[in-house]
């Protein structure tokens, strides 16, 4: 197990905004990172890179306590962009890269093909506030990135940015992943921590309400999900047994259903009532386990 | 200790490349080079600029005596008896021919009387040269109507014999003090200004790194007190290689020029020979002063969000200093009295009070050095518990900018 937080804890005062969270991601894993605002994402982060120390537990990467010693290895992009505005790109991740060990010659050949693949080389002598807010996104990803580092922490990566530059970091991101780093990453949008990730953990005012694979928490969930066209009034299925929830769209419904059996009742019904144009049982996406589990409480 | 340099030398370099350092640098060094050759320059400006008066000499005597008299207080000012009538030398002067008019007479008591007229009397420097001429034409005029020899005359003004010896041992002389006051003057400013000027740049850099929010990724490479002193060390080898530039150009222009100052301003300033040993103090106290301060607004500035906010928080500090300066000032006419001698130990004052009773008095070695003491010991509280502050405060975000905030950055560096 590569990265290992035991018993984590952390207390501002009478605030907890940790509280007893245990992980273990092994290495080369991409683990995805889930909350509401203030959930205890950002803390999490900050004492795993060392910037805040736990109020109890510990937090150790292949056996060994993360300190300043060790921050050559870890890559971090923070959730708001953190970059000198009046600096060239250039001296700028020299700088940065140099403080995490770096020489200056093997980090402007680095840079150089970073520019190259997210097809922006003639930033590297523009100034970053002149950039758009996508390309400072991409010198932020790049100053994570470029030492190679084992562990990477993102908090936030896609945030603000148009589909194009998505895409192109999330390609960048999963094949560092191939390569072995070790990836935690945080979003609010579902889809991408879907898409890109085998292990999660989804927050709430610091405790884990959910965690482990992808596909076994969908399994554990129980709930599916029912999407049905029709052309005839389908909204007194909402009153149906089994149906937990229910949203009337153009073409038809959208059903949230307690498990697979309760399925067959409701198609029976209603192919007795006419001719169904679809009739699709899914599994519940992310966002539905988000919303029951993040959000329960503040309803 | 690597990652230590790489900030060090990056503060200091990029500091160094920035547009305003460098414009400040010049402008600081022309400054000092004109002061340098201030007399030069007035004379420049001032060349064959002789200033001719029309004289109506109403009681026929007059002119000839006056005219010795000018001689003696001011060459440039060139007297001409006009022939011609008042409203004639007032057209003449209105013309531009003079550049003014004086009217000389006898009044009822038979002494000098006149009157200037000019275009505008905004100048006063010329009347005033001409009232003197006339004033000991007068007094001769008068000593002689109450039959007053010259020699007795002579007497009468001579300036009495008033000498001031200071009993104590090592004390220093008026002559000393004099040249010591105009010293200690010139470098409690710069020290003041230098204080003032590079803990401003320290807090301003530290908010400016925190509201960009490159401070995160910068502390999460090295511990944010390293990160801390780093700075604090960049600004202060900056702030020395400034100060190195502008006193050795103000070294060499002031020794190039040293002939044409004998017995002027910079010999009233002290700089004909400048005692080491003041200097040496003077370097040693803007050094601890400039760690003092320097701490001080790295850790205010950690506690702010937005850089417009950094000068309300450092403000408390910037009157520390400028009331520092200002018991200074009042020290140099009183360096001994009892006020002075004791805020001298208040830590905050001591590097400008200190050094000022160090220049200026003879103390026993044992007061400076408790002083450095007192500032080393300050300087290393305040390092301790500001690189605590420093390391919460650089993680807090929000609008709030009070010293609450110094208890709540606390909490948040604590383990418990």
């Amino acid at each position: 197990m590569a990265l290992q937080l035991e018993h984590v804890t952390k207390r501002f005062g009478q605030f907890t905004a940790v509280d007893d969270l245990s992980l273990s991601i092994p290495e080369s894993e991409m683990f995805g990172f889930l909350g509401a605002n203030g959930a205890g994402k950002t803390t999490t982060f900050r004492m795993i890179l060392g910037l805040l120390d736990p109020s109890g537990g510990k937090i150790t990467w292949n056996g060994k306590r993360i300190d300043y010693s060790t921050s050559p290895l870890i890559g971090y992009l923070p959730e708001e962009r953190g970059l000198y505005p009046k600096l060239k790109v250039k001296d700028q991740i020299v700088y940065l890269a140099k403080l995490r060990g770096m020489a200056k010659q093997d980090s402007l050949k680095e840079l150089s093909y970073w520019l190259e693949r997210f097809k922006v080389p003639e930033n590297a002598n523009k100034k970053v506030e002149e950039l758009s807010k996508g390309n400072q996104q991409k010198i932020q990803f790049i100053t994570a990135v470029i030492h190679k580092p084992k562990l990477l922490i993102l908090d936030e990566p896609f945030s603000g940015l148009d589909p194009v530059n998505v895409e192109q970091l999330k390609e960048a991101v999963l094949e560092l992943n191939d390569n072995g780093t070790t990836i935690v990453f945080s979003s609010h949008r579902m889809e991408h921590v879907e898409e890109l990730c085998e292990h999660l953990c989804i927050m709430q005012k610091g405790r884990t309400v959910v965690h482990g694979s992808l596909k076994e928490i969908k399994r554990s969930f129980g709930k599916k999900n029912l999407v049905i066209h029709a052309d005839y009034d389908l909204s007194f299925l909402a009153n149906s047994p089994g149906v937990t929830k229910a949203r009337q769209t153009a073409e038809g419904i959208h059903l949230q259903i307690s498990g697979e059996e309760m399925a067959e009742g409701i198609f029976k019904e209603i192919a007795a009532k006419g001719f169904v144009r679809k009739f699709v049982l899914e599994e519940p996406s992310l966002n539905d386990i988000f919303i029951e589990k993040a959000g329960a409480s503040y309803e | 200790m690597n990652n230590f340099m790489t900030i060090l030398l990056h503060t200091y370099l990029s500091k160094m490349k920035t547009k305003s350092f460098i414009i400040t640098t010049i402008i600081t060094v022309l400054i000092v080079v004109g002061l340098a050759n201030l007399s030069g320059i007035i004379d420049f400006f001032n060349k064959d600029n002789t200033e001719k008066i029309a004289v109506i000499d109403q009681s026929g005597v007059l002119f000839t005596p006056l005219e010795e008299q000018m001689k003696v207080i001011n060459k440039d000012i060139h007297l001409e008896a006009y022939k011609g009538t008042e409203e004639g030398g007032e057209t003449a002067v209105k013309a531009g021919g003079y550049k003014g008019l004086l009217l000389l007479s006898f009044d009822n008591e038979n002494l000098p009387e006149a009157t200037y007229k000019a275009r505008s009397i905004a100048d006063s420097a010329v009347p005033s040269e001409l009232q003197s001429g006339l004033q000991q034409l007068k007094t001769q005029q008068a000593a002689s109507q109450i039959n007053l020899s010259p020699e007795e005359l002579g007497k009468l003004y001579e300036p009495i014999n008033f000498n001031q010896i200071a009993l104590e041992e090592n004390a220093k002389t008026e002559e000393e003090l004099n040249q010591a006051r105009g010293l200690v003057y010139v470098l409690l400013f710069v020290i003041y200004f230098a204080v003032i000027m590079y803990a401003n740049m320290i807090a301003m850099e530290v908010a400016t790194e925190k509201s960009s929010r490159v401070m995160e990724i910068l502390i999460s490479s090295v511990s944010p007190i390293k990160q801390m002193f780093a700075k604090i060390l960049g600004i202060g080898l900056l702030s020395l290689t400034q100060m190195a530039l502008i006193l050795l150009v103000g070294y060499y222009s002031i020794k190039q020029n040293l002939d044409s100052m004998e017995g002027g301003f910079f010999e009233f300033f002290g700089f004909g020979d400048i005692p080491a040993s003041t200097i040496a103090y003077a370097l040693i106290f803007f050094l601890l002063g400039y760690f003092l301060y320097a701490t001080l607004a790295a850790f205010l500035g950690s506690l702010v969000s937005r850089i417009e906010d950094i000068q309300q928080m450092i403000t408390p500090m910037t009157m520390m200093v400028v009331a520092g300066f200002m018991i200074a000032m009042f020290g140099l006419n009183q360096p001994e009295a009892p006020f002075v001698t004791i805020t001298s130990y208040i830590p905050f004052f001591t590097p400008m009070l200190m050094f000022m009773r160090v220049g200026m008095l003879s103390l026993p070695v044992w007061e400076p050095i408790i002083g450095i003491l007192i500032l080393m010991v300050t300087i290393t509280i305040l390092a301790v518990f500001g690189a605590r502050v420093y390391r919460g405060g650089v993680l807090m975000y929000g609008k709030s900018n009070s010293f609450k905030d110094i208890k709540k950055a606390l909490q948040l560096t604590k383990n418990e």
